[in-house]
């Protein structure tokens, strides 16, 4: 028993604090998860990481006007999402340089947002809140709206599935086939949008992309089964989020200034840390014996 | 407004226009638009480092750009480009954010990095980042046909016995350059706004080559001139103003062109009703 | 199977391909291709998609090395860089919004490869308008490269190549995604050039009955070999069966050739057969 101490330090277990950031974290790891692997399928990940700088407009603009930071991750990625819908063009390189233009306006609207909390609304540290996330002081009557939230996108995603699976693989044949890309499109932003939401509660808006496309990109690496790929995903990622949280929770004890690191730093790095390790030659010389053992092509 | 311990401001500013707008040219045509937000982060990180270390921060920056450079070079061969970047640059900004927390200094620090400051060049880094941003301007000079020739037509360039990665390489680097000396003033996240948005602008206005670069760098002057006075009346962030101009002048950029379509369309329906009547 | 060309002598061939053999990922992709190509020839490179055409123009470009045999250019071996070589991709994309005019492209092709910027001058100016008058191009000079039609851009390409007057021109594909009657005024063009500025070229395609009337020579890959000569000596049934490996037939229909897979032969190696043209 003494042994696990060096694992879990005190109190991890009975901390409620901890209960609702392994919740939080895991539900948001999901959703993530399952949203990502699209994400990386359609080579949206500039979009997500987009959309991030967009929340975190919406989240430093909400603290101002006394609106909870989930309220303003998630409203203004959902209204970057229109937005992007909207100025997107069909070329790639349009419409990066849209995408970039916009990101750079909602962070400069940040920067605004995040200055007048700090000085006029006196809400303390807003940029840590809102930039690098601070699961563990989340309020616990959070978790109902993060329920909800999740609930969406999981339901976004079931619905448009086989479309959304069609038009990632070629819009042509989709179009052919009488799928409305443009619905199917806008639809799979509105997703995005809360599933970078989600993530921006749990590890900060400026992060939250490290949690949509690493656990899936590694998936993807591995298996390139979509079911597969959805199911190793939320395993990579909600076991990098609870991983996360532990190792930020007993991070508190080490050294002498007992001041802690960062969760988003530990989920962010085990995230990239499995991604570096999906491409390990060893790794995928196993997925690949795997892959053709069940018959399918590597 | 232009107390002398403003024109440090003032100086580094113009020179950081500059740079960003003769960079952001080919950022721009080379659709390197992602790295270019990713190089940044990195930068952001070292500085990170760089104070935790009692370091110069300026040196930090370099390094790490130049770090985040390579690696972005050499790891977008193998797997998803798109993939490799974001994750690149979530970990630069992540491992900043530890550095600055161990500094202690905690929120105003991550804030000017990210998101600049007026004064984030003191007047003894002023030397080494004028002599960093001829030695960008000088890069730039030296690459321009190759680097033209590779930015547009791969192909033809290769058979001409242009090495593409290795452009692509030395880009990358004078962008890491760029970034290190724009970073202090417009910070990480605002950076990019710099270098995409005047360009972008140009290439609207201009369908000439040189005149779009040039055209680049005076809509670059204009942005940080703007925003630096602005942000000594209003003591609001010099980032802001940065984004939405950038925003702005893209907008307008497009606008303008959208005008100029219209206007020679027009044209073109009376020069045929002109011919129809005489005809 | 060298049809030797008596035009000039005893001079070297521009182009002198022998023996050349490449293997990729295990593939033989080619085995045992020679010819040669002479000032003002007009070669066409023929064979159907993956038979090896671009990868025997990278060959020649200098971009790939060949497990076997050597090319010569103008009696000398290949080096990495090929001034005397203009080449015509076969894809290139150009974004509308690019700030490059045509005449703009064009001049990156007088030294697009040297460092630094170029500096106007009056020799560069009138060396542009020259090529743009050659290739008749001068209507969209100041157009931006992206906005132009898949012939026009064509006609700025090959400008772009033979600015620096080369004495070989290599095109990779470029009748691929042209209209009919864009073909032919690009083909008519070439045919020009050639004869006009003595420069050897050689065009792939996977088509040959557009470039009947202009070809001089043919060089005929399938099976991963190659047979090269005139249109008579290499488009017989003889001939082209030993390439294929199994028996082909050769129609003759109105000017224009077919090439058809005879009984028991392998769907894969059939030629595309061509619809009749409209006549006039």
């Amino acid at each position: 028993m003494t042994d696990l101490h060096w694992i879990f330090e005190p109190g991890f277990f009975s901390s409620q604090p901890v209960h609702v950031a392994v919740t939080i974290g895991g539900v948001a790891a999901v959703v993530c998860a399952i949203v990502g692997v699209f994400t990386v399928m359609r080579g949206q990940s500039f979009a997500g990481h987009a959309l991030a700088d967009v929340s975190t407009a919406g989240g430093s603009g909400a603290l101002l006007v006394g609106l909870t930071p989930l309220t303003g991750f998630i409203g203004g990625g959902v209204i970057g999402a229109a937005a992007m819908d909207m100025i997107g063009i069909r070329r790639v390189r349009g419409r990066d340089l849209a995408t970039g233009i916009v990101l750079g306006a909602s962070t400069g609207f940040a920067a605004l947002f995040l200055y007048l909390d700090t000085t006029s609304a006196a809400v303390t540290g807003a940029t840590q809140q809102i930039l690098f996330g601070s699961i563990f002081t989340v309020d616990p009557s959070t978790i109902p709206i993060v329920a909800i939230f999740s609930a969406t996108a999981l339901v976004i995603i079931a619905v448009i599935y086989r479309p959304l699976l069609l038009s990632s693989m070629s819009d042509d044949v989709a179009a052919a086939r009488g799928v409305p890309l443009r619905l199917v499109g806008l639809l799979f932003m509105l997703a995005l949008a809360l599933a970078v939401g989600l993530s921006a509660l749990a590890i900060g808006a400026i992060l939250s992309t490290a949690l949509l496309i690493g656990p899936a990109a590694a998936a993807l690496r591995l298996t390139k089964r979509v079911g597969s790929a959805l199911a190793l995903a939320c395993i990579l990622g909600v076991g990098s989020t609870w991983l996360g949280i532990l190792l930020a929770y007993d991070s508190y004890y080490w050294g002498s200034s007992h001041r802690g690191l960062p969760v988003s730093f530990f989920i962010v790095g085990l995230t990239f840390a499995l991604y570096l390790a999906s491409g390990l030659p060893v790794v995928r010389a196993h997925a690949e014996r795997r892959a053709k053992q069940s018959g399918e092509a590597p | 407004m232009f107390s002398s311990f403003m024109m440090n401001a003032w100086i580094t500013a113009t020179i950081v226009a500059v740079i960003a707008g003769v960079v952001g040219f080919f950022v721009v045509l080379r659709g390197t638009a992602f790295p270019a937000h990713a190089i940044p982060n990195g930068a952001f990180a070292g500085a990170a480092a760089a104070n935790v270390l009692g370091v110069s921060s300026l040196l930090g920056l370099g390094v790490c750009a130049l770090l985040a450079a390579l690696g972005i070079g050499a790891l977008g061969r193998r797997g998803r480009k798109d993939v490799a970047t974001a994750l690149a640059l979530v970990m630069m900004l992540a491992l900043g954010a530890v550095f600055v927390s161990l500094s202690g200094e905690y929120e105003p620090e991550i804030y000017s990095l990210l998101f600049g400051e007026i004064l984030g060049v003191s007047t003894s880094e002023i030397l080494p980042v004028v002599l960093l941003g001829l030695a960008c301007i000088a890069a730039v000079v030296f690459l321009y046909r190759p680097l033209m020739l590779s930015s547009i037509v791969p192909d033809i360039a290769e058979a001409k016995g242009v090495r593409n990665h290795r452009m692509e390489m030395a880009f990358l680097v004078v962008v890491a350059g760029a970034t290190t000396m724009t970073l202090p003033v417009v910070g990480a996240l605002l950076i990019f706004s710099l270098m995409i948005g005047p360009p972008a602008a140009a290439r609207s206005i201009t369908d000439r080559p040189l005149l779009a670069m040039v055209l680049s760098v005076l809509i670059a002057l204009g942005t940080v001139w703007i925003a630096i006075a602005a942000s000594y009346e209003w003591n609001w962030p010099i980032g802001f103003f940065v984004g939405v101009l950038g925003a702005l002048s893209y907008g307008l950029g497009r606008g303008w062109a959208a005008l100029r379509r219209t206007r020679r369309a027009v044209h073109a329906v009376h020069a045929e009703a002109a011919q129809a009547l005489a005809g | 199977m060298t049809a030797t060309s008596w035009r000039h002598g005893a001079s070297h061939a521009v182009l002198d391909v022998e023996g050349i053999g490449v293997a990729l990922s295990g593939r033989q992709i080619l085995e045992g291709v020679s010819f040669t190509i002479d000032a003002g020839e007009f070669t066409g490179l023929i064979g159907s998609n993956g038979a090896g055409k671009t990868t025997l123009l990278r060959i020649i470009l200098g971009l790939l090395r060949p497990s076997a045999g050597r090319v010569l250019l103008d009696g000398a071996p290949l080096s990495r860089q090929n001034r005397s070589i203009g080449y015509v991709p076969q894809k290139v994309l150009l974004d509308p919004d690019m700030p490059m005019r045509a005449r703009d492209l064009v001049a990156l092709g007088i030294d697009g490869d040297r460092f630094g910027i170029p500096t106007p001058s009056k020799r560069r100016r009138a060396a542009v308008e020259e090529m743009l008058h050659a290739v008749d191009a001068q209507g969209f000079a100041d157009a931006r490269v992206g906005t132009l039609s898949g012939g026009e851009q064509q006609r700025v390409l090959i400008a772009q190549a033979l600015i620096s007057h080369p004495r070989l021109l290599l095109l990779d594909e470029p009748l691929a995604n042209l209209d009919p009657a864009s073909a032919q005024e690009i083909i008519g063009l070439l045919r020009q050039v050639a004869d006009q500025q003595q420069v050897a070229l050689l065009l792939s395609a996977h088509e040959m009955n557009p470039l009947l009337p202009a070809m001089d020579r043919v060089v005929y890959i399938a099976g991963g070999r190659a047979a090269s000569g005139t249109t008579d000596e290499v488009i017989r049934p003889e001939v082209l069966s030993a390439l294929y490996g199994h028996h082909v037939d050769v129609l003759r229909v109105s000017g224009r050739v077919l090439v058809v897979a005879g009984p028991g032969a392998n769907e894969d190696h059939c030629l595309p057969v061509e619809p009749p043209r409209a006549a006039g």
